[in-house]
C-alpha cells in the first residue's frame, strides 16, 4: 500500500516514493538499489553519530542521579554540551603509541572495532518499510558479528605490550566466547517460537498475534540481557576494563581520540544491543496500535532508550563480577536455562503447528506457562548458586565484653 | 607434556586508583594466580619522628592530623592522652566527654569511607561511596562547626580540647544521629545482602585467629577473625568505662566479616554519641596546662582504638620541651604483616579487595 | 571494667630467670632488660607460658640514647589483659640485635623499619632491608648525629639553608 511520501510515520515511504520515481524514470535496477541503500545507511549514520553524543549525556546524567548527586550540569542547559567538551577534548589530546607496541595492529584496534558495532545497525527494522538489508538470516548476522568483535579487543590489548593491557584482553576473549552460547541459545528460543530469523519478520510476527514476545519467552530475554551485559563489558560484567583493577585493561595504553574511539564503541555496542532486544522481544516499532498516531521509529527508538536506561541502571547498582565467577555464571548457569527455554519453546510450537490449534487459546496458555516456568527455574537456579552464603550469618555477632579464650580453651561466647 | 610457563611480575601501584594512595605492590602471577607478593611503602614517608624531636610537645599535635588524615580526632587523640600521661595532667569531665563525643564522630566518617571504598574496589562504580558520603559530609560539617576544618583537624590538645562547642551544633547533631539508623538500615538492604557482594568479598583474604594474632593484627582486622579485643573495653580511657556498647565480632576473617565489623562499628558508635551527647556536663574543656610543657623524664606506651586498630605512642621525655624519641605504633602499617599470607593463592582482583577490606591509610603507613 | 594491668619489672624478672637462666641484665619498674643473645628464648617463653600468655606484640620501637641503641618490645596478653614491657641494648658501633621474626610474626616489618631509620641489624630477620627509604640512602636519619653539625650536640636541620631576615621584603624581624 503505497502512502504518500510524506508520511513520516514511516521514513521507509520517502525512500519508497523517490526509487519509484527513478524506476519510472528509466533508470537500471542497480542505480536505484544503490541511491536508495545510500540513503538509508545516511540515515543510520546520523542516527549513530547522534547517539553516540547524546549517549555521553544520558549516561553520565543517569549514573549521577543514581547516585545521589546531579550528573554534568555546568556546560549548557542540564549540561547538554558536556559530549561537545568531551569530544573537542578528546581529539585536542596528544595520541601516544607505546614505544614497543606492534604499530599497526595498535593502530588498526580502534578503527577496525567500530566495524561490527556499525554493521549491526543494517539488519534492524526501524518501521514497516525502513529495513536497511532485510537479510532472512537476520538473528545469525547479528550473532555473527558478534563473535568478531571478540577479535579487536584482543588486538588492541595485545598490541599494547603491556601487562594490564594483556590480563583484560585475556579475561575478554574467555568471556565473550563464553557469553555466545547463552546469547544464541536465547535467540534459538525466540527464532523457534517466532519462526523466521528475519528481523522484521519477527516484528511482524508479534505485530500479527497482537502481543510481544517478552510474554511468551520471560526468559530468553533475561539471558540475553545477562549475555548481552557480558558481551558488551558493561556492568556487572565490565571486568574488561575494570577500572578500580587492572585500570582500564586492554584500552589502557591508548590516549585520544584512538580511546575516544573505544569510547563511542562501547556507546555503539549498547545502542545496537539495546535495539536488537527492542526489536526482538519489545515488538520493536509495533505497540498495540499506537504506530497508527506515533511514528514507529520514534517509538523503537523510545524503546531502545528504555532498553539503555536499563543497562545504564545495572551499571549504577551492582558491583563487580570476577572473572571466574563470570565464567561460572555462563556455562553452569545461563547455558542450561537457554537449553530448557529452547526445549520448551520447541515443544510448544510442536503442540501449536501440529494439532493446528487456533492462536487465541493457545498463546495466553503458553504464555503464562512460560512465564512460570521460568520464575521456578530462576529461584532453583538461584537458591543452587547461591547455596554457600547460608553457611555463615550475613551480620556481625556483637559481644558485650572483651574475650579472647587461651589457646586450646573453647571460645567462652 | 607439559607447558613451559613463566611467572609474570606486575606492579600494582604506586599510581592506582584502588590502592588508597601511594602503596606499591609486587606481584607474581602465575596466570591469574598469585604466588608472592611483597609491598613497598616510603612513598608518602615524610619523617614525621625526626622531625618531631625539634618541635615541643604541643606544635606535635598536627603531625598527628597529617598521619591518619581520615581520622584525625583518634590520632590527636592518642597523642595527647600519651603525653598527659607522661606528665601528669588531668582533663576535666567535659574535655573528655567531648574528646569521646568526636572520636566516635571520627569513626563514623573513617568507616564510611572505609566501607564505601571497599564496595567500590569491589566494583560498584562509587554508587555506595556516594550514599556514605552523604553521613560522612554531614560529620565533616560538624567537625568545621567546632573547630574549623574539616580533614587536618588539630582540636584536641594537651589537657582537653581547642574549643567548645557552638550553641548550634547540638541542634544539627541531633538531625544526624536521628536519621543515621535510617540510613544505616538502608546501606544494610543495599550491601549487606547483595549476592555479588558476597560473591566477591566471602573466603576472600581469610585471616585466622592465630596468624591474626602473631602478626599483631589489630581493629577490625583482628575483630573479623573472631577475636573479641577492643582497647576502649580492655583498657578504657577518657569516660568509655560509662559508656555502654557492644563489640561486633566476624565469623572467619574473610573479607565480608571485616565490612559487617566496620558496619556494626558504625551502628555502637552512634550508641556512644547518644549517651554522651546525654551525659555531657558543663565546665571548663581543658585542663590548663603551662606553655612551654616539660614532662619529667620518662617513657610511656599508650594506645587508643582508632577506626583502623590499634594507634599507640612510644614517647619518651628527657625532661626538655621537646621529646627525646617519639615513635608511633602506626595500624595501617602493622595491619600489613600479614599481607603475603593473605594474598598468595588468591586472583588479582581478590587481591584488590583484600588491600581495600585491610583498609590502610598511607599516610600512616609512611608517617 | 577492666584496665589493663601491667606486670611490674621485678615480677616478670623472677618468672623470667626461672625459665631461662642468665637472661636478665637490668630490671626497672616499668620493664626488663634482658642479655641480647637469651631474647628469642625469653620471648619464646613468655608467649607459650599459659599465666603469662604474651602472644601479642603491641610494638617494637628503637630510641639512640647517645651511647648505646634501646629497643623496646611491649607485649600484651589479649586472654589475660595484662602488658609486659622487654628492653634490650646494642652498642653503637655495630648494632645487632636478634630478630623476634620467628617469635612474632608482627615484628618483621617493624624491625624493617628500626633497620631502615635506626640502623641496627636484625639477624636471624628472614627479610632485612629497609622499607621507607631507598637502597642506597647514605646513613641511617634517625639516629642523633645524623645531619650533626661540627663539633655537634644537637641534631637536627640546622645544615638547611635559613631564611636572612627581610628576604622577602617588609620588616626585619628579628626574634
Amino acid at each position: 500500500m503505497l502512502a504518500r511520501w510524506y508520511d513520516f510515520r514511516d521514513l521507509g515511504n520517502g525512500v519508497a516514493r523517490m526509487a519509484q520515481a527513478l524506476r519510472d524514470a528509466g533508470a537500471p535496477d542497480g542505480v536505484v538499489y544503490a541511491l536508495t541503500a545510500l540513503a538509508g545507511c545516511l540515515g543510520i549514520l546520523i542516527f549513530v553519530g547522534l547517539t553516540a553524543i547524546v549517549n555521553i549525556w544520558v549516561e553520565r546524567r543517569l549514573i549521577g542521579r543514581m547516585q545521589v548527586r546531579r550528573g554534568p550540569n555546568r556546560l549548557g542547559p542540564w549540561g547538554l554540551l558536556q559530549p561537545v567538551a568531551d569530544a573537542i577534548k578528546l581529539i585536542q589530546k596528544e595520541v601516544l603509541t607505546p614505544r614497543a607496541a606492534d604499530g599497526t595492529v595498535f593502530a588498526l584496534a580502534p578503527i577496525l572495532i567500530f566495524v561490527p558495532a556499525m554493521l549491526a545497525f543494517a539488519v534492524l527494522p526501524w518501521g514497516e518499510k525502513m529495513v536497511l538489508a532485510d537479510l532472512n538470516v537476520g538473528v545469525l548476522y547479528l550473532l555473527a558479528l558478534g563473535s568478531t568483535s571478540a577479535i579487536m579487543v584482543f588486538m588492541a590489548g595485545y598490541a599494547s605490550n603491556n601487562k594490564y593491557a594483556l590480563l583484560g584482553a585475556m579475561r575478554v576473549i574467555a568471556m565473550l566466547i563464553s557469553y555466545e552460547i547463552p546469547s544464541v541459545l536465547a535467540l534459538l528460543g525466540v527464532v523457534v517460537f517466532a519462526g523466521t530469523m528475519q528481523l522484521s519478520g519477527i516484528v511482524q510476527f508479534q505485530d500479527f498475534y497482537w502481543s510481544w514476545l517478552i510474554f511468551f519467552q520471560p526468559l530468553a530475554f533475561l539471558i540475553f540481557l545477562l549475555a548481552s551485559t557480558a558481551e558488551l563489558n558493561r556492568s556487572p560484567a565490565d571486568i574488561a576494563e575494570a577500572e578500580s583493577e587492572i585500570v582500564a585493561g586492554y584500552h589502557i595504553e591508548y590516549s585520544g581520540m584512538k580511546f575516544g574511539l573505544f569510547y563511542a564503541v562501547e556507546l555503539v555496542n549498547s545502542m545496537s544491543v539495546s535495539a536488537v532486544i527492542a526489536a526482538l522481544f519489545l515488538g520493536g516499532w509495533w505497540t498495540f496500535g499506537l504506530e497508527e498516531f506515533v511514528p514507529g521509529w520514534m517509538i523503537f527508538i523510545g524503546k531502545l532508550y528504555a532498553v539503555y536506561f536499563l543497562l545504564i541502571w545495572f551499571r549504577g547498582t551492582l558491583p563487580r563480577f570476577r572473572i571466574d565467577q563470570l565464567m561460572a555464571l555462563a556455562w553452569k548457569g545461563l547455558l542450561p536455562l537457554g537449553l530448557a527455554n529452547v526445549l520448551l519453546s520447541a515443544l510448544e510450537v510442536l503442540i501449536w503447528q501440529e494439532y493446528d490449534v487456533s492462536a487465541g487459546i493457545v498463546l495466553p496458555i503458553f504464555a503464562v506457562v512460560n512465564f512460570v516456568l521460568a520464575g521456578v527455574l530462576l529461584v532453583a537456579f538461584m537458591r543452587v548458586m547461591t547455596r554457600s552464603f547460608e553457611r555463615l550469618p550475613k551480620r556481625a555477632r556483637l559481644v558485650p565484653d572483651i574475650s579472647v579464650p587461651l589457646p586450646g580453651e573453647p571460645a567462652t561466647a | 607434556m607439559s607447558i613451559k610457563t613463566e611467572p609474570m611480575v606486575v606492579n600494582i601501584g604506586p599510581q592506582h586508583p584502588s590502592t588508597h594512595g601511594v602503596f606499591r605492590m609486587r606481584v607474581t602471577l602465575d596466570g591469574e594466580r598469585i604466588t608472592d607478593a611483597e609491598m613497598v611503602v616510603g612513598y608518602l614517608h615524610r619523617s614525621m619522628e625526626k622531625l618531631a624531636e625539634e618541635r615541643t610537645w604541643t606544635q606535635n599535635i598536627p603531625f598527628t592530623d597529617r598521619m591518619d588524615y581520615l581520622a584525625a580526632m583518634t590520632g590527636n587523640l592518642s597523642y595527647c592522652l600519651a603525653v598527659e600521661k607522661l606528665a601528669g595532667i588531668d582533663v576535666p569531665e567535659r574535655g573528655q566527654y567531648l574528646r569521646v563525643l568526636f572520636a566516635e564522630l571520627q569513626r563514623i566518617a573513617s568507616h564510611a569511607m572505609a566501607n564505601g571504598t571497599f564496595v567500590n574496589d569491589c566494583g560498584a562504580w562509587q554508587t555506595p561511596l556516594f550514599y556514605m558520603f552523604r553521613e560522612r559530609e554531614k560529620i565533616l560539617d560538624l567537625f568545621e562547626m567546632v573547630c574549623g576544618a574539616r580533614l587536618t583537624l588539630n582540636y584536641i590538645r594537651i589537657g582537653g580540647v581547642a574549643f567548645d562547642l557552638p550553641d548550634e551544633f547540638m541542634p544539627q547533631l541531633q538531625a544526624l544521629v536521628d536519621e543515621l539508623p535510617d540510613r544505616m538500615d538502608e546501606y544494610d538492604s543495599l550491601l549487606l545482602d547483595n549476592e555479588i557482594l558476597l560473591m566477591r568479598s566471602r573466603d576472600v583474604g581469610i585471616v585466622s585467629p592465630e596468624l591474626a594474632m602473631n602478626a599483631s593484627l589489630t581493629g577490625p582486622m583482628l575483630r573479623g577473625s573472631g577475636i573479641a579485643w577492643d582497647i576502649r573495653k580492655a583498657d578504657p580511657y577518657c569516660v568509655y568505662d560509662r559508656m555502654d556498647f557492644d563489640i561486633p565480632v566476624g565469623h572467619q576473617g574473610d573479607c565480608y566479616d571485616r565490612f559487617l565489623v566496620r558496619m556494626a562499628e558504625i551502628r555502637q558508635s552512634l550508641r556512644i554519641i547518644k549517651q554522651a551527647m546525654a551525659q555531657l556536663p558543663p565546665g571548663p574543656f581543658a585542663a590548663q596546662v603551662p606553655l612551654s610543657l616539660r614532662p619529667p623524664a620518662g617513657e610511656i606506651y599508650s594506645r587508643i582504638e582508632s577506626p583502623k586498630g590499634e594507634l599507640g605512642f612510644y614517647l619518651v621525655s628527657d625532661g626538655g620541651p621537646t621529646p627525646f624519641r617519639w615513635h608511633v605504633r602506626s595500624p595501617s602499617l602493622i595491619n600489613l604483616s600479614a599481607l603475603r599470607e593473605m594474598m598468595v593463592g588468591q586472583t588479582v582482583a581478590d587481591a584488590i579487595v583484600t588491600l581495600g577490606s585491610i583498609d590502610i591509610n598511607v599516610g600512616e603507613v609512611d608517617r | 571494667m577492666p584496665a589493663t594491668k601491667s606486670i611490674s619489672g621485678p615480677q616478670l624478672a623472677e618468672r623470667i630467670s626461672g625459665a631461662v637462666p642468665d637472661a636478665v641484665e637490668e630490671t626497672a619498674d616499668g620493664w626488663v632488660q634482658l642479655r641480647p643473645q637469651s631474647l628469642v628464648d625469653v620471648c619464646r617463653y613468655l608467649r607459650d607460658d599459659r599465666e603469662i600468655d604474651g602472644r601479642y606484640l603491641n610494638s617494637v620501637s628503637g630510641v639512640d640514647k647517645f651511647d648505646y641503641f634501646e629497643v623496646a618490645y611491649h607485649v600484651t596478653s589479649l586472654s589475660h589483659n595484662h602488658t609486659f614491657a622487654l628492653k634490650v641494648r646494642a652498642d653503637h658501633e655495630q648494632p645487632e640485635v636478634p630478630s623476634v621474626v620467628p617469635v612474632w610474626l608482627g615484628a618483621h616489618l617493624q624491625e624493617r623499619e628500626i633497620f631502615d631509620l635506626l640502623g641496627i641489624r636484625f639477624t636471624g630477620h628472614p627479610d632485612l632491608k629497609r622499607l621507607f627509604l631507598w637502597e642506597g640512602f647514605p646513613g641511617h636519619p634517625l639516629r642523633k648525629d645524623f645531619m650533626a653539625l661540627p663539633g655537634g650536640e644537637h641534631p637536627g636541620l640546622q645544615r638547611f639553608p635559613k631564611e636572612e631576615p627581610g628576604q622577602w621584603g617588609g620588616e626585619a624581624r628579628v626574634d
